[in-house]
């Protein structure tokens, strides 16, 4: 239900340019002000969530360990330098990999429950599927980005013509079938096929789980209509483009209309961003229980809340209260005439 | 325990097909069983006495009636609570927006292994918070409502928030898989912070604080009566090694305080650990003492709020300050250690006293510089280095009788990273040691389903389903290796392990690490020892004793 709603809504989305642009002078807006309106809201709800969180205390240090820490003796108890790291650089290399690497659902595994004949067992086997899914979307989606500087930049960077040849090694007709394309597409329709076939994921997704994975693919698909079927006019569109970052707007007359609901789309895509779940992106850099070395025994920290008021019920309140029983025990007193405070056993 | 269903029956009753209904609208069972029973208000009267204003009115009421009694303004309550703790936290800030329900986390909780409830997968846990985080805080989430899964804080929430936070051991073995390490158990303890202010609380929670705060320990064992256990148990030393060891109470001037959780002064087989360290103890002529005002190292206020937490720990450094002791040595324990790890230096570091020092262990000599800062050390790094040193005579073969597999408790596993030294330690000690099946120990293992304060008996259907994940791995080493003993390093391991290893792997008795190691441990040339810490016959020495009965394992 959640996933229709979602499929309905992003169809919609793609109705309005479609109409729009026809509606003639509508072109600046749909790719002049839309753009920019959204870059600047995408730019600035970045920001803003972000120095959000940042605003919020660390109190204490609550890193998970994913293995041996560091030990009175290393040589004899090895340490985990990389799930359970103790310095500011282990920590960096524990937070490279799980950023470049998706380390943690690479750990990914599924219980199951088996009635064998020796009895009930619970089995649990690797499971790497979500972080295929995942790593294919996030690189696809990464270099398709990344192809799109181009665009925007005059002249076009090495890194991003490096990237193109690499990307389209596989001369797959004309112009050149990219792979990320394929990947991404990929990546989102088996994301999609995931929450909509296991039952479990299924039961934990809203409407805001589905929309973003139907909006990307809306956009993919529209990118790669634009540029094997309606093959665009790519030298107007970089016009078009770079007058947006030099602020010297100019619509060429040549552009398809494919092209503005791509554009609408990833506007939409960009105001969404910062409302939802996608802030997993920077979020996953500032997660308290991995960024944070594991040497709270080792090294002072301070809770910027800390409230010296709280202390312990203290040991004179205790031997007073206590005092006859410690001293009919045997116990030392610190103060003597607690001993006899009261007269009763 | 009479209609507790069998094992294989309980098994069987396990379904992971979600129910029709969404989540929002899938009723919560109230009936007895699945809640701890409230705290007494006399409990919560004197905790308010001491740090006021955290707790709601005193007062009678139940779970499993309709109207819980809670104070007219409870809403307003309740969401400004929140607001502040999403300033003095950004964990639980940042929790409450990455979530990507990829449910990597799904099937990784105890309890939704066990039980097959949605709302025990851990990303539908932290939703019952982050719906209300949602509609209470976030724009997007006022406008689109449900969809969206967000919604107002409501009584039926809350009380839905009372089941589910009770259900949640605060183990981590969530976070450990989520890709953003998001922690579930965090967002538990906020949780139980939030519903501690309208007066939502659980008395094995509650009554535990109180004793801590009042006698030292959360069992309310007063100075004499605590001096009196340790007597028994120095006689019962003697009567197995006809050697009287040295138990000094409360004493000034000795260099090291020694705190370990109450458990193991009480219960069965704690007390079997506690005899163990004494033992130790003795036979290192160590310069210690224990005392009986810090007599809990358990942290009873690590399952209520960041406060009761700070205050109950506050009196190690108290105590080791009056003493004059320069360094704490910690006993098994779980929760004890997470507190230890990840909090005590930062709550109350500014309170060690100028003649607290880094550990240095007089019998060998090394410096545990990893324990700078919190000037406490695990007992277990400092036997293993005993150990290493050679400074202990031991003889494994006195645990030939016994088949040993080792339980990681989650705290030390996953909140600090202690996994090698416990099996170095158990290895020396012991011929046969067998690992679990590989996906439940280590970083990964699974809980014993009683710890944050659910070690009671009104909900061992839980516990016991929640204990299904451990007690399974334990059957396979048992049918395969002939297991029959479980090692641990936490107390609350030893009571809650019991019922577990009886329902799922019957004929597995459970035991600390430092009996082993005092079974071990040959006091001097030619000593002979016919039974072990439980007055059970050595290998060798069976006829000698056997109407022996096994030791009561009901718990208390
Ligand atoms: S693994 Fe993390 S991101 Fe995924 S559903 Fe669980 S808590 Fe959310
Ligand atoms: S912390 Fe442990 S008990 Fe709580 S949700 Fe996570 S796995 Fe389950």
């Amino acid at each position: 239900m959640n996933a229709l709603y979602s499929l309905l809504f992003v169809f919609l989305l793609v109705l309005i340019p479609l109409f729009g642009v026809d509606a003639a002078h509508m072109k600046t807006f749909f790719g002049v002000c839309i753009p920019i309106t959204a870059f600047i809201i995408f730019l600035l709800g970045f920001i803003y969530k972000v120095v959000n969180w940042g605003r919020s205390a660390v109190p204490f240090r609550i890193p998970t360990t994913g293995g041996q820490f560091k030990s009175f003796d290393p040589v004899l108890f090895k340490q985990n330098k990389y799930d359970c790291p103790q310095t500011g650089a282990q920590t960096f290399v524990r937070m490279v990999l799980e950023v470049f690497a998706f380390r943690s659902l690479f750990r990914n595994t599924a219980a199951s429950l088996h009635e064998t004949k020796d009895g009930p067992v619970v089995a649990y086997k690797s499971s790497k599927w979500l972080w295929v899914f995942a790593i294919t979307f996030h690189y696809s989606f990464f270099i398709v980005a990344l192809r799109h500087l181009r665009l925007f930049l005059e002249p076009v960077p090495f890194f991003v013509n490096g990237l193109e040849f690499v990307d389209g090694l596989l001369q797959i007709g004309a112009p050149t079938m990219y792979l990320a394309d394929i990947g991404l597409v990929a990546g989102v329709l088996l994301l999609l096929g995931r929450r909509l076939v296991n039952p479990k994921i299924n039961y934990i997704s809203y409407v805001s789980d589905y929309f973003p994975l139907f909006l990307i693919l809306a956009i993919a698909l529209s990118g790669i209509y634009m540029r094997y079927f309606a093959m665009v006019d790519v030298i107007a569109i970089k016009e078009l483009t770079m007058g947006l970052v030099t602020f010297n707007y100019h619509i060429p007359e040549t552009i398809d209309v494919s092209f503005f609901v791509h554009v609408f789309l990833v506007s939409v895509l960009m105001v969404y961003f910062p409302f939802s779940k996608l802030m997993h992106l920077p979020g996953v850099f500032l997660s308290p229980t991995r960024n944070l070395p594991n040497d709270t025994r080792t090294k002072h920290h301070v809770n910027p809340w800390n409230d010296p008021n709280i202390k312990a019920h203290s040991y004179a309140d205790y031997e007073k209260q206590f005092g006859p029983f410690m001293a009919e025990a045997g116990l030392p007193l610190d103060n003597p005439e607690n001993a006899g405070a009261e007269e009763k056993a | 325990m009479s209609d507790m269903p069998k094992a294989d029956e309980l098994f069987k009753s396990i379904d992971y097909t979600p129910p029709l209904t969404g989540w929002m609208e899938t009723p919560v069972n109230f009936s007895p069983g699945n809640w701890c029973y409230p705290a007494k208000p006399e409990k919560i009267e004197y905790i308010e006495s001491k740090l006021p204003g955290l707790w709601g009115k005193a007062r009678e009421w139940s779970p499993g009636d309709a109207d819980w009694k809670l104070p007219p303004n409870w809403r307003e309550t309740v969401v400004n609570g929140f607001r502040e703790r999403l300033e003095k936290f950004r964990t639980l800030k940042l929790f409450m927006d990455i979530c990507v329900r990829c449910g990597a986390c799904a099937d990784k909780c105890h309890f939704f292994i066990g039980s097959g409830d949605p709302k025990n997968m851990p990303v539908l846990r932290a939703e019952l918070m982050r719906s209300v985080y949602r509609g209470e805080f976030t724009l997007a989430g006022k406008i689109l409502s449900q969809l969206t899964g967000s919604r107002v804080m409501e009584e039926d929430v809350l009380k839905e928030w009372f089941i589910y936070f009770y259900q949640c051991t605060q183990c981590r073995r969530c976070s450990l898989y989520c890709p953003y390490g998001i922690d579930t158990a965090e967002m538990t303890m906020m949780a139980r912070e939030l519903m501690h202010l309208v007066g939502l609380n659980t008395n094995w929670i509650m009554e535990p604080v109180t004793n801590c705060n009042i006698t030292g320990n959360h069992l309310g064992i007063q100075p004499h009566a605590f001096k009196d256990i340790v007597d028994f148990m120095v006689d019962d030393i003697e009567e197995i090694t006809g050697r009287r060891v040295k138990a000094p109470l409360n004493e000034h001037g000795h260099e090291i305080l020694f705190i370990t959780p109450s458990g193991d002064v009480f219960a069965d087989p704690g007390i079997y650990t506690f005899m163990g360290y004494l033992m130790l103890f003795d036979y290192l002529d160590l310069d210690y003492t224990m005392s009986t005002y810090a007599s809990e190292g358990g942290n009873f206020g690590s399952f209520t709020n960041n406060e009761v937490m700070k205050k109950l720990n506050a009196k190690m450094y108290h105590e080791a300050n009056r003493l004059g002791c320069k360094w704490i040595l910690g006993g098994e324990c779980g929760h004890m250690w997470r507190v230890v790890h990840q909090y005590m230096d930062t709550m109350n570091g500014d309170t060690q006293g100028p003649q607290m020092t880094t550990p240095k262990s007089p019998v060998t000599g090394t410096v545990f510089d990893t324990a700078a800062a919190t000037k406490m050390l695990h007992i277990v790094e400092f036997t293993a280095d005993l150990i290493k040193h050679g400074k202990l005579k031991l003889d494994p073969t006195r645990n030939d009788h016994l088949r040993v597999t080792f339980h990681d408790s989650c705290n030390p596993a996953r909140g600090m990273g202690l996994l090698e030294e416990p099996r170095y330690v158990i290895k020396a000690v012991c011929n046969n040691f067998f690992e679990m099946p590989e996906g439940t120990t280590r970083e990964q293992t699974f809980c014993c389903a009683g710890g944050s304060g659910l070690n009671t008996e009104e909900i061992l259907e839980i516990r016991l389903r929640g204990g299904l994940p451990r007690g399974n791995a334990l059957r396979h080493v048992q049918d395969r290796h002939g297991v029959n003993t479980m090692a641990c390093i936490c107390a609350i391991d030893r009571a809650t392990l019991i019922p577990l290893a009886d329902y799922w792997a019957p004929g597995v008795q459970i035991t600390g690490t430092h009996e082993l190691v005092a079974n071990a441990l040959v006091f001097e040339e030619g000593e002979k020892r016919t039974m072990d810490l439980r007055q059970e016959p050595l290998p060798g020495f069976e006829d000698e004793d056997d109407d022996w009965t096994p030791p009561n394992t009901e718990e208390a």
